[in-house]
């Protein structure tokens, strides 16, 4: 690893005053990304600032219409809240899927939001929950966030301080891992909506998650599994690794939405019952 | 350099570091801690598992300098004595362990994994929750047993 100055400022406004006034910054959140990155010498920041101390990042709060994360909020901690369990239960499973129970106690939401790697979990829950990421600037739609493989629409030096989700009717997320990472092969998150369904992909898409905008309108007229009969995505559009081929791929999101359909129908009738 | 004032299977500890030295290296060849081990060095295998403030987490994925002010509990902190913790013990007993390589790791996350859950725990939340720890040698059979009964001595 190479050579940097450390610093763990303790508010928001002397870390941002640090991340204007230095020449290469990063920002060190749970370190699970950064550091392997650092130790293979990809990253090389002059300057770490550590997230860690900030305390107004880790608020997790209930608003009106859905819920607050702040950055620095660990998957273990969304995992377990009782209020995310309660109003975004989808995004609480998620959560407790992403890598393993170290990973979960470290890793958080700015962090994995920020590095959008093509096989993270929480970018597909924000796009079909249609997120808002409210950085030290602005606030900026999911939809608009996630821009390519590892790229967002931050810009250089800008912060991310909560992710703020609406709450929807009924949401879930099924997820097709690669063992040895516990990265995803294929991701998908169904979020029912006032206004209609929106379907994100993760794992798969060649430039990244995205929302499988067909199987939305499939789905808005009937939600059933039948109604995706017949839809396909193109292998061309589709990552291809070692793991997982393009077009299984393709196929995986095809059977994984449909199980996702049938499990979030049934539940709704429970609670209906 | 940064001075680094922490607290090590509960001994107050404080010495000059680099901050990129990462905790384990700060753990093995600063405090001569070897119980900590490395497998990986790439967060997967969970051979570094120590306890930051009572919470599992992997010493090859953090700095030894944000374990300021902070309490850091190692293999080495969990015998009372002579008397070894009963995780240790359910190791020793049910034969959880081959080359031992990886046992450090296996039982630092065995006691976070137990306290956490209260003692309520059941073979198939067992097998999940060691997805971050690898052993090459036992086939995880007695592992899984040993934890389930230490799991019972250790209910409050
Ligand atoms: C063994 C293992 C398994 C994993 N499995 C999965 C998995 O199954 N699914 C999954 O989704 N992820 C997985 N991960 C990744 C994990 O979720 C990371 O925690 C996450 O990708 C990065 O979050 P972090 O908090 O650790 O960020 P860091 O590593 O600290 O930072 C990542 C990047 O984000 C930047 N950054 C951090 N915070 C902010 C902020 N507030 N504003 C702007 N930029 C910021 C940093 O500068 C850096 O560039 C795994 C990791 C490991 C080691
Ligand atoms: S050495 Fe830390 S996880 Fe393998
Ligand atoms: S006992 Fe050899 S690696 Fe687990």
């Amino acid at each position: 690893m190479n050579k940097f100055d450390y610093v763990r400022p303790t508010t928001l406004a002397a870390t941002l005053d640090l991340l204007r006034a230095s020449d290469e910054p990063m920002l060190l959140a749970g370190g699970q990304t950064l550091l392997p990155t650092m130790k293979q010498g990809l990253a090389a920041p002059e300057l770490l600032i550590d997230l860690n101390a900030v305390s107004e990042l880790v608020e997790l709060s209930v608003t009106g219409d859905g819920i607050r994360v702040g950055a620095m909020c660990r998957h273990a901690t969304v995992a377990t809240s009782g209020a995310v369990r309660d109003k975004i239960p989808g995004l609480a499973e998620l959560a407790g899927m992403i890598g393993d129970v170290q990973v979960r106690n470290r890793g958080t939401i700015g962090g994995s939001v920020a590095n959008n790697d093509p096989a993270a979990d929480y970018p597909a829950a924000l796009l079909a929950l249609d997120a808002t990421i409210r950085t030290d600037s602005r606030d900026i739609s999911a939809d608009e966030f996630f821009v390519d493989l590892f790229e967002t629409a931050l810009e250089p030096g800008e912060m991310i301080r909560e992710v703020v989700f609406p709450s929807c009717r009924s949401c879930g997320y099924l997820k097709f891992r690669q063992p040895a990472s516990r990265f995803a092969i294929v991701g998908v998150f169904v979020a029912r909506h006032r206004q209609g369904v929106r379907v994100a992909v993760t794992g798969a898409g060649s430039a990244g998650v995205f929302r499988w905008t067909e199987a939305e309108a499939a789905l808005d007229g009937n939600f059933a599994q039948q109604a995706l009969t017949g839809l396909a995505l193109d292998p061309q559009q589709m990552l291809s690794d070692i793991h997982a081929g393009d077009t299984y791929r393709a196929h995986l999101v095809q059977v994984l939405t449909g199980r996702l359909v049938e499990a979030l129908g049934a539940r709704s009738l429970r609670v209906r019952t | 350099m940064m001075r680094l004032e922490t607290e090590i299977n509960g001994k107050p500890v404080a010495a000059e570091v680099e901050p990129r030295m990462l905790l384990v290296e700060f753990l093995r060849d600063q405090c001569r801690l070897t119980g900590t081990h490395v497998g990986c060095d790439t967060s997967q295998c969970g051979a570094c598992v120590v306890h930051l403030d009572g919470v599992a987490v992997k010493s090859c994925a953090l700095l030894a300098v944000q374990c300021q002010s902070r309490k850091v509990t190692t293999i080495e902190g969990l015998a009372q004595g002579a008397a070894l913790h009963p995780m240790q013990q359910a190791f020793h007993e049910h034969h959880a362990l081959q080359c031992g390589f990886c046992t450090p790791g296996m039982i630092m996350s065995a006691v976070d994994m137990v306290e956490r859950h209260a003692g309520d725990l059941d073979e198939h939340t067992v097998r999940e929750e060691l997805e971050g720890n690898i052993c090459r040698c036992t086939g995880y059979e007695n592992i899984v047993k040993a934890i389930l009964a230490a799991a019972e001595t250790m209910r409050p």
